[in-house]
């Protein structure tokens, strides 16, 4: 190889430059700010724990759309006797009645863009 | 064994036939769902229908208190160009409601007067058998519901439909909605719609919205499977018609005139 100390140290210069990033924050302890959001007030607790609605939500809005829409079967009742409609528009948003600080800082930070928006109307205090 | 060429094309020919015919069975097996007729009920079954009483309707002709009831309840936008309006409930000349049931000497009561429609919610819906989706479909209770989740906009239900209840979402419908309901969502552009017989309304054992809006008694709303039902008794007493019957689509919504 011709000019092979030139090229070796470019690519490792390169290499160095390219994970100053990795390095930088392995040396400052730097971690990943998850979204901060907003809960509603007063309101302790959703229909299913936290960490299960966190990771399930969409398969839950799933269940509920099918169910409410495809089979008629719009309601139901929780282990403690309340009974909730299933519905985005008139059970979720009704607590978390603020999208940008609720909904949209978990979507924006992973990058997902669902479409219930394009029908379902976002309450007003989602707005500005 | 040996084949020769007359015995190779005899064999090849019965194979195909073989072939066509196993093909075939799946399809004789399993026919178009036969059209279920608008039956008694005596089980104690639910058929939605509705009952509307043109006369009383004719009473006062520029009344739209249904049609705006019903635009208000489900987010209907108002779009300016007639092509790409979105229409649930609305009002259309008595000769062009009622194609086979009109002649030119008809009464001056009814002749260029507006009839109130809507969907027929049809007990063998034209719409449901091409919808590639099912995203219409037939209830149990007969309203033909519709998913919007599902609807792929190809409109073939559009071209189905006879009596033009269907409208296309040509445009994205929320900047000509004058008040949002957050209620009730909107549609998107792409989407198909049509009148839900207020399926919303009804899972809250409420009227649809435009037999609560209507002051003078036109329309009425009930179970058709009981007999004792007021749609029943008001089919009884009075000669109904219904839209295009010689299609068989069988409309459950009944005109008195």
């Amino acid at each position: 190889m011709y000019d092979a100390g030139k090229i070796i140290t470019g690519l490792l210069v390169f290499l160095v430059l390219v994970t100053t990033p990795v390095w930088f924050n392995a040396a400052t302890h730097a971690q990943a700010r998850a979204p901060q959001l907003k809960l509603p007030e007063g309101v302790t607790a959703c229909v299913e724990p936290t960490a299960e609605m966190r990771a399930s939500h969409m398969d839950l809005l799933n269940e509920w759309r099918n169910a409410a829409v495809r089979s008629d079967e719009r309601f139901f009742t929780m282990p403690d006797g309340k009974v909730y409609e299933k519905s985005l528009s008139l059970t979720c948003l009704k607590c978390h009645d603020n999208k940008e600080e609720f909904c949209d800082r978990c979507h924006n930070y992973l990058a997902v863009s669902p479409y219930c928006w394009d029908c379902h109307v976002e309450p007003k205090g989602g707005r500005s | 064994m040996t084949v020769d060429r007359r015995g190779f094309f005899k064999l090849a020919g019965l194979g195909a036939l073989g072939l066509a015919g196993a093909r075939s069975l799946p399809v004789l097996g399993n026919p178009a769902p036969a059209p279920s007729l608008p039956g008694p009920g005596p089980d104690g079954g639910v058929r939605w229908g509705m009952v509307v009483d043109l006369r009383a309707c004719l009473n006062d002709e520029g009344c739209r208190d249904c049609i705006v009831a019903c635009d208000h309840a489900h987010n209907i936008p108002q779009l300016p160009d007639r092509k790409h309006e979105v229409k649930w409930i609305w009002k259309d000349p008595y000769e062009e409601v009622f194609p086979m049931q009109t002649h030119e000497y008809l009464e001056d009561a009814l002749h260029g007067h507006p009839a109130l429609v809507f969907c027929n919610h049809c007990d063998n819906p034209p719409c449901v058998r091409v919808c590639p989706t099912q995203a219409t479909w037939k209830r149990e209770d007969g309203i033909v519901m519709m998913d919007w989740h599902r609807c792929i906009g190809c409109r073939y239900c559009v071209a189905a439909c006879p009596y033009g209840s269907r409208s296309f979402n040509w445009v994205d419908p929320r900047s000509y909605i004058e008040t949002i309901d957050p209620e009730f969502p909107t549609r998107t552009r792409g989407v198909v719609e049509k009148c839900n017989f207020c399926d919303e309304r009804l899972a809250r054992n409420q009227q649809p919205a435009c037999v609560s809006a209507c002051p003078h008694g036109a329309l009425t709303f009930g179970n058709l499977a009981d007999p004792t039902s007021t749609v029943r008794l008001l089919l009884k007493s009075r000669y109904s018609i219904r839209r295009k019957p010689a299609l068989g689509t069988h409309p459950e919504v009944f005109y008195l005139v």
